[in-house]
């Protein structure tokens, strides 16, 4: 057990200081829970639990197994539509709406996956793109106002008022935060199981992991299913937090920021991503505040300079005392942007 | 003696490129037969082409007698082929330990084998827990071939093993390649003919992407006319 403390010190002093953070701004502004700075704050937090899940089931695809999508968001949405639809519309319990999201994000992925997975790098983040693009454009489209709103969003989800994130906001915090946490441990999980080693192999040498005796193919339908699954529950999430699903959460916007998340953060190390997530969300929120418009502008600069000095983003970077390590940093990135790459063994 | 591997005539290409043209051979039970010609004569795509990464177009490729030309990699390596590419070909992020156990076609191949493994490269059993990426190269090309020997596999196609090796451990490597060829038939490609005619029985010489010659290794070695004609090695 000691040993236990004392390999995991840093995630449990992480998790300590989250448990703690609502009271210690209570205590700190003299504010009851539910106003003021303490409010404020959980209600940033809780946007970057649910980012972080999105990001790391993001990372399942292009830090463990070396796919590069460009429609992630297809599955944001999905949870957060199919949610907000069958909840409003069709009466459905949450948790049955839940199930409900689980299968459709599981037919979804495993329908991309093994039509698109044939094509590597680029191409399949292309054809990953055209997906999210139809999906933005059907929820944008009049023809299902009814049920979608189309441009306006469908608004005014209802849930019981255990689970309004504006009635009990410290509930909906420890929610949100025990979601990222147990996505956390799965994820780790799914990683260190012989499924994630080979997930492993194809990211660094799919031709390799073919004449070893593995349908890749399997493996990375596998990956997207898993990553699409847990995309579309931080989607409900978000549709919960928000009361809402709008169109921008299956737009392209959504998709390149768990990118970014994943590259500031350190993507394939899982705690990485979630971090990028935080970092992401609370610069953005400050650069906007001290800076107003331009705070975008700004961030760019930041972004760039970040990939520049800390080019495998934090937690990588941390890690990547060694040439060893960097090297086969390069080689992942690399094989990232060109595609599968060598096809010599 | 019967002979697990024929290739007749196959042909190969990449892209629209003509790699093998006419490339026969046979491997016999038990031996180890050396796959020789000069850099680009088409040793690698051949070794691809049997393992099913570049299939041929047109031949027969028969292993233990079934012809398994146009079969997927995944399926071939079943058939107990294992394939040791060129370039110390390991996975860097996973351990040594992970790198052997995902070669692994049944639970307990690795604890069957484990014996085997660590009496040939007992560098691997020191470096167990150690990322692949931290070994040195000649460790990296050891695991390489170990990883192909987790399976019970009948044959063993390894690419340029000597490659960018330290003459010491080149020695090293021969000795457990000599020893390995008493438990399985090996197909070794190798630049280094000195190496090459020290293991073989045998050996095919390939040259344009064409069979040229084979025979016994014992008279290729006399043959230097032939082997600074097509190795300019001798």
């Amino acid at each position: 057990m000691n040993q236990f403390i004392r390999n995991n010190l840093g995630y449990l002093l992480l998790l300590a200081a989250l448990v703690i953070l609502p009271y210690a701004l209570a205590l700190i502004t003299g504010d009851p829970l539910n106003k003021g700075l303490p409010l404020f704050v959980q209600g940033l937090m809780i946007q970057v639990f649910i980012l972080a899940v999105f990001a790391l089931s993001y990372d399942i695809l292009m830090g463990h197994t070396g796919i590069l999508s460009f429609g992630h968001a297809l599955f944001f949405g999905t949870g957060a539509y199919t949610l907000g639809i069958l909840v409003k519309y069709g009466q459905w319990s949450i948790p049955a709406a839940i199930v409900a999201v689980v299968i459709i994000a599981a037919l979804e992925s495993f329908v991309i996956g093994v039509l698109s997975l044939r094509v590597h790098g680029v191409y399949f983040a292309m054809v990953t793109l055209a997906f999210a693009t139809v999906a933005f454009i059907l929820v944008e489209a009049t023809d299902f106002k009814k049920w979608t709103g189309a441009e306006d969003g469908l608004h005014g989800i209802p849930v019981p008022d255990a689970l309004n994130p504006a009635l009990h906001r410290t509930e909906f915090y420890f929610l949100a935060l025990a979601f990222a946490v147990m996505v956390y441990l799965l994820v780790k999980l799914f990683v260190d199981s012989p499924s994630g080693r080979v997930w492993a192999a194809i990211r660094e040498n799919e031709a390799r992991a073919t004449s070893i005796g593995y349908n890749t193919l399997v493996f990375k339908v596998q990956a997207t299913i898993i990553s699409g699954i847990i995309g579309a529950l931080a989607g409900v999430l978000n549709a919960l937090w928000n009361l809402s699903a709008t169109p921008q959460t299956m737009g392209v916007d959504t998709t390149i920021n768990a990118l970014l998340m994943c590259i500031i953060g350190g993507s394939g190390t899982i705690i990485g991503p979630m971090l990028g997530a935080g970092v992401l969300q609370l610069l953005g929120y400050l650069l906007n505040l001290w800076l107003g418009s331009v705070w975008q502008l700004v961030f760019g600069l930041i972004y760039i300079l970040l990939v520049l000095f800390v080019p495998y983003g934090i937690i990588g970077t941390w890690r990547a005392k060694n040439f060893e390590w960097r090297a086969m940093w390069r080689d992942r990135l690399q094989r990232v942007a060109t595609g599968t790459g060598k096809s010599s063994g | 003696m019967s002979n697990i591997l024929e290739l007749h005539s196959i042909h190969t290409f990449i892209g629209q490129f003509h790699i093998l043209e006419g490339v026969s051979l046979s491997v016999a039970e038990g031996s180890i037969t050396a796959l020789l010609g000069r850099n680009g004569a088409g040793k690698t795509t051949t070794l691809k082409s049997i393992i099913g990464l570049r299939p041929p177009r047109e031949g027969a490729v028969r292993f233990g007698g079934a012809d398994i030309r146009g079969r997927r990699p995944y399926d071939i390596a079943a058939l107990g082929i294992g394939y040791v590419p060129e370039n110390r070909a390991v996975f860097r992020a996973l351990t040594v330990e992970e790198n052997l156990r995902i070669a692994e076609r049944k639970k307990d191949d690795l604890a069957k084998r484990g014996d085997l493994i660590f009496g040939l490269f007992p560098d691997l059993k020191k470096f167990i827990k150690l990322s692949a990426g931290q070994l040195s190269g000649g460790q990296q090309q050891m695991l390489a071939i170990a990883r192909s020997l987790v399976p019970e596999n009948r044959l063993l196609l390894i690419d340029e093993p000597s490659e960018g090796l330290a003459p010491i451990l080149i020695e090293q490597l021969m000795e457990s390649i000599r020893s390995l060829s008493a438990h399985t038939t090996i197909l070794l490609v190798e630049q280094n003919f000195r190496m090459a005619s020290q293991l073989a029985d045998y050996y095919y010489l390939i040259d344009d992407g064409k069979s040229v010659q084979n025979g016994a290794m014992k008279d290729l070695v006399n043959d230097r006319a032939t082997v600074q004609r097509y190795l300019g090695a001798s």
